[in-house]
This record gives structure tokens, C-alpha cells and sequence, in this order.
């Protein structure tokens, strides 16, 4: 188990670093190369222009810019956002929490839902409701959020008016305590569903083949000889050896889960990382870009690790070794 | 398809390919998922015919924000222009980017994984490990940096596409490799002397040509998602209209409080041409999948 940790967690830094290295490079070697465009934002003064060039050593080679890069990194320091003239750091961590709070409400919801309906589809394999559950899930899988994003704001909220377009709080209604958690969580239900309808898709698909997979095993098998009844067999020896995988690739898809908040915070003005990563872009603020990437890149490396973590204790063949 | 280039299996192989296509048409999902593919292709092939107005020109100040009509049959939008005429150029932009990064993709990531399951050892470890970095990676943060330092054009959103979609495909070609330079065929090859090259690209290269087309089919569904949502956000060619970049007009505009003329057919375009590739990818799969003919009687 030990080595197992250490082992995860080398790895985890190695691609941290690489990450990390990947990003100086990608901002140094462009054409449009933004530290250049620092020199000629009209947004930047003079002497924040110097500050920034005195800490971020632009006078000197790439060699010591990339030094004074790590550097500043370890020190939580992610240079100055331009559009707000503030550390890139504080725009970000502000708005961390709301993103978290949409996500995991959303992953949860997404979870539930995709493992109860892809067991169901696995289990009836090959029947109506399975081709039904199939052709679903694969159409809402194909759907962009942000299509459904719009579709969503646009029905519920310009045509039936019963949801708010958007935001996460309704402006100056002064309320408190109770009321503005309900408010909060209002503004919250359309987001959130056009990102669950696309990761309910994927879960169903995942746990279905997962599902399709375990049914032939030996194990069933023997539990049907045993005279078991169906509902147990379904229950204790099918779902629960089908849902391993999900978990495992849940990781693996995380780096693609992103685009899910990206695209809906950007539909409905969620205050949060993914769209602040759309107003970095229309504002070309690089500094604010950059910070956004290495913060997601390393969430998702922390995911991963959790998610190892988690699957090591819950299936313990996987800490004997590959 | 082919079990050997050593003998001359053309005949086999062509019936093999009739075969294929035959099932794929007798599959529901496949041949909803064509006939959607082929309309939208028409679409974009024929547009200069099928446009009743220029895309580009902006309209007179009466001509603002039309309801659909006989001179505009979908409406215009904030700038006069006409929305059908866009969505029929549209299709074209959409799906030549689409088309275009994923023969890219598929290329790259089968090259790399044919060399990397071929000669194994250090070059596989070395090829293999970029794979798994880049698949850790926060695919659209990274497209959106790579977009925002180039600057918008066509040909950067391919490449971007393209860098960031190739190890999905390297990885299974890599894992179909290792299992095929087992059989029987590849050693035969190797004892009467073939050279490498040979054998990776007469002998190994065939064999994945199923694989190939079911993950391009993949490959096609996700660039043209990822052109969308780049186009979306903002990312796309200002001078090339694309179904992703109307909806990054319209919804910067505001268009879908009072406009939805302007809204709907782009998002109806995008959401159909991706659904109906999911649909064909799964049919290619399941048609691929070993006793599919068996079970369905043939």
C-alpha cells in the first residue's frame, strides 16, 4: 500500500511539472507572444509594467524567465491579470467555490442517475428498454452543453420565465439566511442540468458496458447455479462488480468533464473558473489564461489521485501491483 | 478485413467490404445516422447553389433582425445578414474543419501507433508516456490556450484540434498492434525476410483499417463538437462563418430573447450532424464487433 502511494504521487508531480513546463512554453514560443503584448496593453501602467518585468526577470534569457517562472509558481504567484489589475491568483481563487459547488452537485446528480439507468440497460440487454435507454443516452452524450445550455435559457427562462437568465444571485433583493440559499440553489437548477444531461449520457453508456461485461463472468454464472434470485444476483454480484470501472474511468474523462463548465457557466454567466476562462479569452488576457489552464490541469491531477486512492481501497487487487 | 497481404485476397476483401456496408444499412442507428450525413453533406457541397442570399453582406437598416419570410426564409440577424444563407455556408466551414482535423488525427495517431506496438522496448515506453500526458490533460482549456496564442484562423483551430486529439487513437491502434504481431501471418512475413517498413504498413496496416474507420467516425464526431464550442466561445475565424461563431454572434447579441430564428437552426445543425455520427459510430462498432452477422441471421 505504501508503495502503491509513493508511487501514485511521484507520478502525480512528474505530470504536474510537465504541465507546469508545457504552459511557460506554449506563452514564450508563440507568435503572439504575450508577454510582448504586456509591453503594449494600454491596461497596464508603466510601473506595474516594471514590477512584472523585475519579477518575472523579462530582461533576462528564456533560462531565467522560466527559473523566475517556477519560482513565483511555488510562491502562488500567477503574475497580474490585465483586464483586472489584480494577482491572477485572486481573480481565480474567488472563484473557485461556485465552480466546485455547480460541479459536484452536477456529478453527483449525473452519477446517480447514469449507474441506476446504464444497469438497468445492461441487465436488459438486447431488449426494448435497453435500445430505448441506448438511443438516449448516446443522443443527450452528443448534445454540446452549451446547445443545451441555450435551448435550456431560452425555454425556460425567456419563454416560460419560471428560471433566472442567469447569474447566481438575484440582484440587490437583499435577501438572507435561509432565502438566499434557496435563491442560490434557483439560479443553480439550469446550469446545472445542462451539464447533468450530458454526463448522464456518459454514465449510462459507461455503466452499461461495464455491466454487459461482468454478466458474462464466471461469478454470475455461479450464482444463477446457486439458485439465487435474480434481484440478488443484480444487486450484490452484478452492479457492484460493474461499478469499478466507472470509477476508474471517471478519472480518465475528468480532463474532459471540464468542458461541461466551461460551456454551461459560460451560457448562464455562472461566476466561476470555467467562465472566467471565456472572459480571459474576449478580454486577451493572457496572464488570467494561463492561470486558468494550470488551475484546471491541476485539478484534475488531484482528482485522479483521489480517485486512485479511492479505488485501491475499494477494490484492493490493484494495490498488488500492475 | 484482410487476414494477409502475402496472398492476394483483393476478391475476399471487397466482398467482405459489401458485406460491412450492407449490415451497416440494416442497422437502425447506421442508416439514420447516413442519411442525416449525406443530407448535411449535399448541403455543404451544393451551397453556393443553395444559398438565397450572400452570407457575408451585411443588410440595410430594414433589414435588421427579420422574421423568417419569402425573401429571407430563416430570418436575418442583428447585422442584416441572412440566416439561412449562413447555416448552408455554415455546414461547409463545420464540416470541412471537422473532416480535415480528423483525417489528421487519425493519421498521426495511427502512425504513432503502429510504430510504437511494432518496436516496443523504449520508443513504445517513451511514445506511450506522452499518450498518457496528454490524456490527463484538460482537453478543451488546452485547445482554448492553444486558440487564444495563435490567433484565430482556420488552419489554427485544425492544428489545434489535431495536436490535442491524435493519442486517443494512437492508444487503441497500439493495443490492436501488440495482439496482431503475435499471429501466425506476421511471423511468416518476418521469415521470408520482409523489412520492417514492410511489414508495418503491407502487413499490420490492413488489418487496422476497421479499427481506423470506426475511431475516424469518432474522431469526426469530436472535432466537429470541438470546433463548435471553440467557434462558440469566441476562438473561431471571423471571416469564415461556422455554425459555433452564428451562435457566438447571437448569443452576445442577445438574440434568444427576441430572436430565436437566429438561435435555433445553428444549434438544430450542430446537435443533428454530431448525433447522427455518434449514431454510425455505434453502428460501425457493433458491426465490427466479432458475431455481429451471426446473431442477426445472416
Amino acid at each position: 500500500m505504501r508503495n502503491f502511494l509513493i508511487r501514485k504521487v511521484i507520478a502525480s508531480i512528474v505530470t504536474l511539472y510537465a504541465i507546469v513546463t508545457a504552459n511557460f512554453v506554449i506563452f514564450r514560443m508563440a507568435p503572439g507572444d504575450p508577454i510582448r503584448m504586456m509591453f503594449r496593453d494600454p491596461r497596464v501602467s508603466a510601473e506595474q509594467l516594471a514590477e512584472q518585468t523585475e519579477k518575472f526577470g523579462l530582461s533576462g534569457s528564456l533560462w531565467d524567465q522560466y527559473l523566475a517562472y517556477m519560482g513565483n509558481l511555488l510562491q502562488g504567484d500567477l503574475g497580474l491579470s490585465f483586464w483586472q489589475k489584480r494577482p491572477v491568483i485572486d481573480v481565480i481563487a474567488e472563484r473557485i467555490p461556485q465552480t466546485l459547488m455547480l460541479v459536484l452537485t452536477a456529478l453527483a446528480l449525473a452519477v446517480l442517475i447514469g449507474t441506476f439507468f446504464g444497469a438497468l440497460a445492461g441487465w436488459k440487454s438486447g431488449k426494448k428498454t435497453d435500445s430505448i435507454i441506448l438511443s438516449t443516452s448516446l443522443t443527450l452524450y452528443s448534445i454540446p452543453s452549451f446547445a443545451m445550455g441555450i435551448v435550456l435559457l431560452m425555454v425556460f427562462a425567456y419563454i416560460l420565465t419560471i428560471f433566472p437568465l442567469g447569474g447566481i444571485r438575484t440582484p440587490a433583493s437583499g435577501f438572507t439566511g435561509i432565502r438566499s440559499v434557496l435563491d442560490v440553489l434557483w439560479h443553480m437548477i439550469l446550469p446545472a442540468f445542462s451539464i447533468i444531461l450530458w454526463y448522464v449520457g456518459e454514465y449510462i453508456l459507461l455503466t452499461r458496458s461495464s455491466m454487459l461485461d461482468v454478466l458474462g463472468q464466471d461469478y454470475i454464472l455461479t450464482a444463477r447455479a446457486k439458485g439465487l434470485r435474480e434481484r440478488l444476483i443484480r444487486k450484490r454480484h452484478a452492479l457492484r462488480n460493474a461499478l469499478l470501472p466507472v470509477i476508474t474511468i471517471t478519472g480518465v474523462n475528468l480532463g474532459f468533464a471540464v468542458a461541461g463548465i466551461i460551456e454551461a457557466e459560460t451560457v448562464f454567466s455562472w461566476p466561476g473558473v470555467g467562465r472566467l476562462i471565456y472572459d480571459a479569452v474576449l478580454k486577451r488576457d493572457y496572464p488570467l489564461l494561463q492561470g486558468v489552464f494550470l488551475v484546471f490541469a491541476a485539478a484534475i491531477i488531484l482528482a485522479n489521485f483521489v480517485i486512485d486512492l479511492i479505488y485501491s481501497f475499494v477494490d484492493p487487487r490493484i494495490r498488488v501491483g500492475e | 478485413m484482410a487476414e494477409t497481404g502475402l496472398l492476394k485476397t483483393t476478391d475476399t476483401q471487397k466482398k467482405k467490404t459489401r458485406e460491412f456496408f450492407q449490415l451497416l444499412l440494416g442497422h437502425g442507428m447506421g442508416k439514420t445516422g447516413i442519411i442525416i450525413i449525406i443530407i448535411f453533406l449535399v448541403m455543404a457541397f451544393f451551397s453556393p447553389l443553395l444559398w438565397t442570399n450572400d452570407p457575408y453582406k451585411s443588410g440595410e437598416a430594414k433589414d435588421i433582425l427579420v422574421k423568417p419570410s419569402a425573401e429571407f426564409w430563416l430570418g436575418t440577424d442583428d447585422m442584416g445578414k441572412d440566416v439561412w444563407s449562413q447555416v448552408v455556408y455554415g455546414a461547409r466551414v463545420s464540416i470541412m474543419i471537422g473532416f480535415i482535423a480528423a483525417v489528421i488525427t487519425v493519421v498521426t495517431g495511427a502512425f504513432v501507433g503502429i510504430v510504437a506496438g511494432f518496436f516496443g522496448g523504449k520508443l513504445e515506453e517513451g511514445l506511450m508516456r506522452i499518450v498518457d500526458f496528454f490524456m490527463m490533460l484538460p482537453i478543451l482549456p488546452l485547445m482554448i490556450v492553444l486558440a487564444a496564442v495563435l490567433g484565430p484562423s482556420i488552419w489554427n483551430i485544425v492544428f489545434v484540434i489535431s495536436v490535442v486529439s491524435w493519442p486517443t487513437t494512437a492508444r487503441v491502434v497500439r493495443s490492436q498492434v501488440l495482439s496482431l504481431k503475435e499471429r501466425p501471418f506476421i511471423e511468416a512475413a518476418r521469415c521470408i525476410g520482409a523489412p520492417n517498413k514492410r511489414i508495418m504498413f503491407r502487413e499490420i496496416l490492413p488489418n487496422v483499417v476497421p479499427l481506423l474507420f470506426a475511431q475516424s467516425i469518432l474522431m469526426i464526431t469530436e472535432t466537429i463538437y470541438a470546433e463548435s464550442v471553440l467557434s462558440f466561445l469566441g476562438l473561431g475565424d471571423a471571416s469564415k462563418i461556422s455554425w459555433g461563431q452564428m451562435l457566438h454572434f447571437a448569443f452576445e447579441s442577445g438574440a434568444m430573447s427576441n430572436s430565436p430564428w437566429w438561435v435555433i437552426p445553428p444549434i438544430l445543425s450542430i446537435v443533428l450532424l454530431i448525433v447522427s455520427f455518434s449514431f454510425l459510430g455505434t453502428a460501425v462498432s457493433d458491426v465490427l464487433t466479432p458475431g455481429y452477422k451471426e446473431k442477426r441471421g445472416y
